[in-house]
């Protein structure tokens, strides 16, 4: 396998715990800047000496610098979710393709996210909101374990107060949880939704995105206004190493983000 | 509380697709209540004797766990059907159910739902795909919500993400 592009050194310049486990990073170039990435690329974050694992982009975080956020689950997670400012990894990117939020100028843009799956959708959401004339309602749905493990939670009433609707609802609560309780495909049937004009960006957990997809086509959306983040296990990063093969998809490059109208037969398919 | 109108009732999802005659006959039942915020609707373990169809607002099905906070285990809001114990022969609550906003909804007595469906076979069955179908999306929720989806994932074997 030939990797076509050496990692750039990009220096950990702050750090946010987001939850107990999960963690936003702020990336600044230490040297040559990857090119700009777009809502719902991905990049490659090297940490030297460990290995290499593909996160998303969340954020812009100034002119060059990357947010990336991260959820400490294995050997290099766990080492990146770990570094302290200063420290310099690699990165690679961006790849693969964008949520193209912007088609859906003129509609309404539904973004429905699970657990650290808002990481990727933040972006689109924020692009969204930047040109919010642009779209009619921005309606972002978020399902999270607990009130606790909500990522982004310190910026929901700033996306509210720049003009989108958002509701969070959660697995597990107690008493003093004044929120909603219970699955995101729910919140679905309280947005008053217009299906015929919305552009739906889900992004979660793969059960979770097919539920919602079906949810989405059980109230009249159709499967091309559906789009899902992919992921397998993505490691050139350029469609040379065939690790993140999906049928007839390199998901690295002919994702992560997929209409739900090429996705639907392929989620069916069990993984090798 | 107060009476509920054909038109009332024909906004909410409950009604959808009901003909003129079997809404009059269901309004006819019908009462509208406002339930503060905080005010408790009933507790696990009471007797289940009535069902509301939430207009606007969100209440919590809760249930008192020894040794822990009170447990919400679910929320229904603006559409959602509240009240589904009195179909079980128990007849009896098996949550509690709490208002944490401001609740508008339809009160039906189960009693007198179950007598108009003795009455009205055609009704009765209309009324029971409403209610069969809440309790079937509720159940699927349910084991979709074990599945624990956003725990963290176990690392496959050799895998070093």
């Amino acid at each position: 396998m030939t990797i076509s592009q050496a990692p750039a050194p990009y220096r950990v310049s702050s750090r946010l715990d987001e939850t107990h486990d999960t963690v936003t990073l702020t990336l600044e170039p230490a040297g040559e800047p990857i090119a700009d990435f777009r809502p719902g690329q991905f990049t490659m974050l090297y940490a030297f000496g460990i290995g290499e694992i593909p996160v998303s982009v969340s954020g812009r975080a100034g002119p060059q610098a990357l947010a990336q956020t991260i959820r400490a689950v294995g050997a290099v997670t766990n080492a990146l979710c770990a570094m302290p400012a200063g420290q310099v990894i690699g990165v690679r990117g961006p790849f693969g393709t964008t949520w193209d939020e912007a088609d859906a100028a003129g509609r309404d843009l539904l973004l429905v996210a699970g657990g650290i799956g808002l990481a990727p959708l933040r972006p689109a959401l924020l692009a969204a909101l930047s040109e919010r004339q642009h779209y009619r309602r921005v309606i972002l749905l978020i399902g999270a374990r607990s009130p606790a493990e909500l990522v982004f939670a310190r910026e929901l009433d700033a996306w509210r107060e720049s003009g989108a609707e958002v509701m969070v609802t959660v697995d597990r609560a107690d008493a003093s949880w004044q929120g909603n309780v219970g699955v995101v495909t729910q919140l679905i049937g309280r947005t008053g939704l217009d299906p015929p004009h919305t552009t739906a960006l889900i992004c979660g957990p793969e059960v979770m995105m097919r539920l919602t997809a079906r949810s989405l086509l059980a109230v009249g959306m159709s499967a091309a206004s559906i789009r899902l983040s992919l992921e397998r296990n993505m490691q050139c990063g350029v469609a040379e190493c065939g690790h993140c093969q999906l049928g007839p998809l390199l998901l690295c490059r002919d994702g992560p983000v997929v209409s739900y109208q090429i996705a639907e037969p392929l989620l069916a398919t069990r993984e090798l | 509380m107060s009476g509920v109108s054909v038109s009332e009732l024909s906004q909410h999802a409950f009604a959808s697709g009901l003909t003129a005659g079997q809404l009059e006959r269901l309004a006819a039942l019908a009462v509208s209540t406002d339930i503060p915020a905080g005010c408790r609707l009933f507790d696990e373990g009471g007797p289940a004797a009535r069902l509301w169809l939430v207009r606007t607002g969100r209440i919590a099905l809760d249930l008192e766990v020894p040794g822990r906070e009170r447990i919400i285990v679910e929320t229904l809001g603006p559409g959602d059907e509240l009240g589904l114990s009195w179909l079980t022969p128990a007849a009896q609550w098996q949550f509690g159910a709490i208002a944490q906003l401001p609740v508008s909804a339809f009160e039906l007595s189960s009693g007198a739902l179950i007598d108009l469906c003795e009455a009205d076979h055609e009704l009765g069955y209309q009324l029971t795909r409403r209610l069969l179908d809440t309790a079937i999306t509720r159940l699927q929720a349910a084991r979709i919500r074990i599945l624990d989806l956003y725990a963290a994932p176990a690392p496959a074997a050799g895998a070093t993400p």
